[in-house]
């Protein structure tokens, strides 16, 4: 019997962990209307290491927080796996980000009161098969400082700790929004090298967004965009180590 | 416990200034609301109470004289339960520590002690021994005014005879909860009192043996008051009765119930009052909080949790600050209430009382503060956790400046780019701007409810005793005199100016409204006796007809010119009618007022009066007193200067204890707004200010741009506040007026100058906690994180 649950055809391509085509997105920014997508057609495929590339207003986070479930788009589809996430109403995406999408912000977004061990502890507390808040803090190097509050960690600590926080329900996907955005190279490429061994040790799915072109090396796939639309798609012949990273 | 638990404590924890802040606010109005119900309740209790207990009687009489045989056909009217006859009488005392003129009432006492009502409550000693008659039992304030204990001894003039007593015990009444001199509008327990021997020998003393000249009746349940009255006045008439009451028209219970009318409406209205401006408060200052947590919820969004787990836990939060001032205040309720009933109960001399918070008290003031909370929070939280996540976590677009109105009108030249940014920040914030100075003007307002009746008072007292009444001793004659004691008054010693007056006692009738009460004839164009005017000009007496207390009027439902019956109360009880020619104003009291000699025409009698009006010099204060002793015919000596005393003692240990303390929880709300106000200020825009700061403004300057917008509010609030608060004062003074008193709204400009000034001190000390925390303004950290 054991069988009939691999009844998913082997195909050299697997099915697309989401498939979006034709995704536009306005948005009323006080007096003015921003087009931020402006018709996206992308997919991403299970256990891929992605890099959205694109200068500032390419529309890149747009499209990452579609995926997210963050924002629903003016026009368009995407679905993940059998969910079409454009339909999907407040409390259906809800759901879609508590099960399946770990975020990890420019600006880290921890709860300032909670502490580190607490700020993770927040996700696994609603999670269904989480690892522990200290198993996730061990994974991204912060064993030793689980206990520090937000303001007693630098930046770099603390996005490590974001990103704990959003690798610790074990997501199939992993969305990172300018992960290294706000800290300096060295600090950067740190967490770099945090996110890759998550991609790699759990599979997870990941999309990293950066204007940062020295990142793309160590991406399976670099999508390229510009103006709201994808300007082309590069597949990585030979990936970077994260640490080998400079810029 | 749970992250999300966690983060709220310590949420909790790092705004524990300003959710003190709020918890006071809420503290003060639920502690304002539960410690006049409280007391309202605890008095109506005890009232009730002692009334059942006592066996208070439902209906009263007072007459010349019957035969104690009459006893069996009163007890056989309709609707009777119990008849106690017995006999009344006004005496005079003789007060060995104590020169004036003390007044009494003799009351009897079964000579079988089974009190069928009115039962005394012996505090000490005992009840006179029966055929004794020269015990008597007194009223336990007059004996504590005059530090009487059992076995003292003084002596009194019984039917115009000097007579000593012993004193043998000293009681409280059901009956005579407030004991007041007739004609008296307070209480003077050193002057006045009520005091009870046995029946035998009192009526032995007014040559009532076998008879009674007063006898007071329960009725049996579901009776019809008004029939059984009608049918004790038709026995009665032949023996001079007087016009049987109910218990409503009974004069201590009256007294008592208007007491309690007006505290019921204070205590509707006060707690009322800053229950709705606590909650306003706590809304408007929850939903200001949670909008800055905007980021934090977006965040706990993205993660999955869902609009209700962040409401819940937003409402938590809310709910833990209004726990915290529910507790706080039904503490500082209970205390208070507890403090004030045991005021009232030493003023009323009840025997005992019965408090005890009612739990639907408790449950509406928690349940008004709770509501508040949850609606402001609600409103706030769903308008943050509506945003989709993404959208949250954007930096809120730029806003919407414009140049600011006082701009357009062409001074923005004179305006330097703080100022104009100070402006243009209140405009475009008009509505938050708004619901901050409404919060300020709010607090600013109820600051003048609580000092207003303070400011009343004394106005009323100059009306009254400076105006109107302008006696020196007013002296009332045991039975009407012929005018010619007006000169034996005259000769008396230090007796400057004397003017008589006859006051006959009536009830006066216009249709179905009727109303118990004197008219006084006073003489026109008197110096002493004044009417006044609304405007306070004195109103000349007509040559005929008569002058009402605006009040009476509104009972009465009459005006100038209408047709009044006036059913005297003494004599043969005369039924007769009279024109209404105008009303007075008056605050205290209600009178119909004639012509001294229209109303010896009414009554169809010659020149009598009933006592005089005199003016004299306080040297021969003593002298006087002295000759008035030595005049049988003087039943009462009473001094303006007393009456003013009792007056004020009676506010100050009622009405103002309130408005004191309601003054204190009117600052600390007024605090309360401001303080948050300025901190949610400084939270919403420090990175603004921090921003400023490297661009190389001062301290100063980006203090005065934070503070300016708080000056300003605040400058504009007062006189808002002012104006509002007049509103409120005549609102209150409105649904207080009854027949003891109309207060009018006096508001003196000190008093609006301590409530600007709470203002105005609440605002500077939140200035400097704020300028403190813009001292410590993190630059660095400020522009590193994200908007």
């Amino acid at each position: 019997m054991p069988a009939m649950n691999q009844a998913e055809p082997l195909t050299p391509q697997p099915r697309p962990i989401f498939e979006a085509h034709g995704l536009t997105k306005d948005y009323q920014m006080g007096e003015v209307l921003v087009k931020a997508l402006r018709g996206v057609d992308l997919e991403l495929y299970p256990g891929e290491f992605v890099v959205l590339l694109g200068p500032s207003g390419s529309g890149k986070s747009t499209l990452l927080n579609i995926l997210g479930g963050l924002d629903t788009p003016t026009t368009g589809s995407v679905r993940y796996r059998d969910h079409d996430l454009s339909v999907y109403d407040d409390a259906a995406l809800t759901h879609y980000r508590r099960e399946h999408v770990g975020f990890v912000f420019q600006f880290y977004n921890l709860i300032p009161s909670l502490t580190a061990r607490e700020n993770v502890a927040l996700v696994t507390e609603i999670s269904d098969n989480p690892m522990t808040p200290e198993e996730a803090l061990k994974l991204v190097g912060l064993g030793e400082r689980m206990d520090h509050f937000p303001t007693q960690m630098s930046g770099g600590e603390q996005q490590r700790v974001a990103i704990a926080r959003a690798v610790a329900k074990r997501p199939q996907v992993l969305l990172c929004d300018e992960p290294t955005g706000a800290l300096d190279a060295q600090t950067g490429v740190l967490v770099l090298d945090v996110i890759a061994r998550v991609n790699q040790e759990l599979g997870t799915t990941t999309a990293v967004i950066t204007h940062n072109e020295v990142i793309a090396g160590m991406a399976d796939r670099i999508v390229h965009l510009r103006d709201g639309l994808v300007a082309r798609v590069e597949r990585n012949a030979s990936k970077i180590a994260a640490s080998a990273l400079r810029w | 416990m749970k992250a999300l638990d966690k983060k709220l404590w310590r949420d909790l924890w790092h705004m524990r200034g300003q959710a003190l802040a709020i918890a006071l606010v809420v503290m003060c109005g639920v502690g304002t609301y539960i410690m006049f119900l409280s007391t309202l309740g605890a008095l109506r209790a005890t009232q009730a109470s002692y009334y059942r207990e006592y066996r208070f009687a439902e209906a009263f009489v007072s007459l010349k004289r019957a035969p104690e045989s009459l006893r069996q056909r009163l007890q056989d009217i309709t609707g009777i339960d119990r008849v106690e006859t017995r006999v009344v009488a006004p005496i005079r005392l003789e007060m060995p520590d104590f020169p004036e003129p003390v007044t009494a009432l003799m009351v009897s006492l079964p000579d079988d002690g089974q009190q069928a009502l009115n039962a005394l409550y012996l505090r000490e000693g005992r009840l006179p021994a029966p055929g004794r008659g020269d015990e008597v039992v007194v009223s336990t304030p007059f004996a504590q005014a005059h530090k009487l204990k059992p076995g003292d001894r003084f002596t009194a003039t019984l039917n115009g005879r000097r007579q000593p007593l012993t004193l043998v015990g000293t009681a409280l009444s059901p009956e005579f909860v407030q004991q007041l001199r007739p004609g008296a509008a307070f209480p003077d327990y050193k002057r006045y009192g009520v005091m009870w021997m046995g029946r035998q020998a009192l009526g032995r003393a007014y040559d009532l043996e076998g008879a009674f000249n007063d006898a007071a009746f329960s009725l049996l349940r579901g009776a019809d008051a008004q029939s059984a009255i009608d049918r004790i006045d038709d026995l009665l008439k032949p023996y001079g009765g007087l016009g049987a009451y109910a218990r409503k028209d009974q004069r201590s219970h009256r007294f008592l119930s208007e007491e309690f009318q007006q505290l019921g409406t204070l205590a509707s209205l006060f707690p009322g009052m800053f229950m709705g401006i606590a909650a306003f408060l706590l809304n408007v200052v929850i939903s200001r909080q949670v909008a800055m947590q905007r980021e934090q919820i977006a965040t706990l969004k993205a993660f999955g949790y869902s609009n209700g787990d962040v409401i819940f836990h937003y409402l938590k939060l809310v709910a833990m600050i209004a726990v915290l001032g529910i507790a706080g205040g039904t503490a500082l309720g209970l205390w208070l209430g507890k403090l004030l009933s045991a005021l009232y109960m030493e003023f009323y001399h009840f025997p005992y009382l019965i408090f005890a918070l009612h739990p639907a008290t408790f449950a509406e003031a928690a349940a008004a503060t709770l509501l508040a909370a949850v609606a402001g929070t609600l409103f706030a939280v769903w308008r943050a956790a509506a945003l989709r996540p993404a959208q949250a976590m954007r930096p809120e677009p730029p806003a919407r400046y414009r140049e600011s109105v006082v701009e357009q009108l062409g001074l923005k030249r004179w305006l330097s780019q703080p100022t104009r940014m100070i402006i243009r920040h209140l405009q475009r914030r008009a509505l938050k701007s708004l619901l901050t100075l409404l919060g300020i003007a709010l607090a600013c307002g109820i600051i003048l409810t609580g000092l207003f009746q303070r400011d009343t008072v004394g106005y009323m007292l100059h009306v009254q005793y400076g105006m109107s009444q302008r006696e020196d001793i007013s002296v009332t004659f045991t039975d009407p005199a012929s005018r010619r004691a007006l000169f034996d008054l005259q000769g008396l010693p230090g007796v400057e100016h004397v003017e008589v007056f006859r006051a006959v006692p009536v009830r006066l009738r216009n249709g179905q409204n009727s109303y118990r009460t004197a008219v006084r004839g006073v003489e026109s164009g008197g110096e002493i006796q004044r009417l006044l005017d609304a405007d306070l000009r004195t109103v000349a007496l007509p040559q005929d007809g008569i002058l009402l207390t605006d009040h009476l009027g509104r009972i009465l439902n009459v005006k100038p010119g209408d047709t009044l019956e006036v059913e005297v109360l003494e004599g043969s009880r005369p039924v007769r009618e009279t024109t209404v020619v105008g009303l007075v104003k008056e605050y205290m009291g209600v009178s119909g007022y004639m012509e001294l000699a229209a109303l010896n025409r009414l009554m169809r009698e010659g020149p009598v009066i009933s006592g005089a009006y005199l003016s004299v010099d306080s040297a021969y204060l003593n002298e006087l007193f002295q000759r008035f002793k030595e005049m049988p015919r003087v039943a009462g000596v009473a001094e303006r200067v007393q009456e003013i005393r009792n007056f004020n003692r009676v506010m100050d240990e009622t009405m103002l204890f309130f408005t004191y303390v309601a003054s204190i929880f009117a600052a600390i709300i007024a605090f309360g707004v401001i303080y948050n106000s300025a901190r949610i200020a400084l939270t919403e825009r420090s990175r603004e200010l921090a921003s400023l700061r490297v661009l190389g403004f001062t301290r100063g300057e980006i203090s005065y741009i934070l503070l300016g917008e708080l000056g300003i509010l605040t400058i504009l609030a007062i006189p808002l506040g002012l104006w509002m608060g007049n509103w409120m004062c005549y609102y209150i003074a409105h649904s207080m007026q009854n027949d003891l008193f109309r207060v009018p709204v006096i508001l003196v400009p000190a008093t609006y100058a301590f409530a600007a000034t709470v203002v105005l001190v609440s605002a500077i000390f939140s200035g400097m906690v704020v300028r403190r925390r813009l001292d410590r303004l993190d630059l660095i950290a400020v522009l590193k994180t994200a908007e």
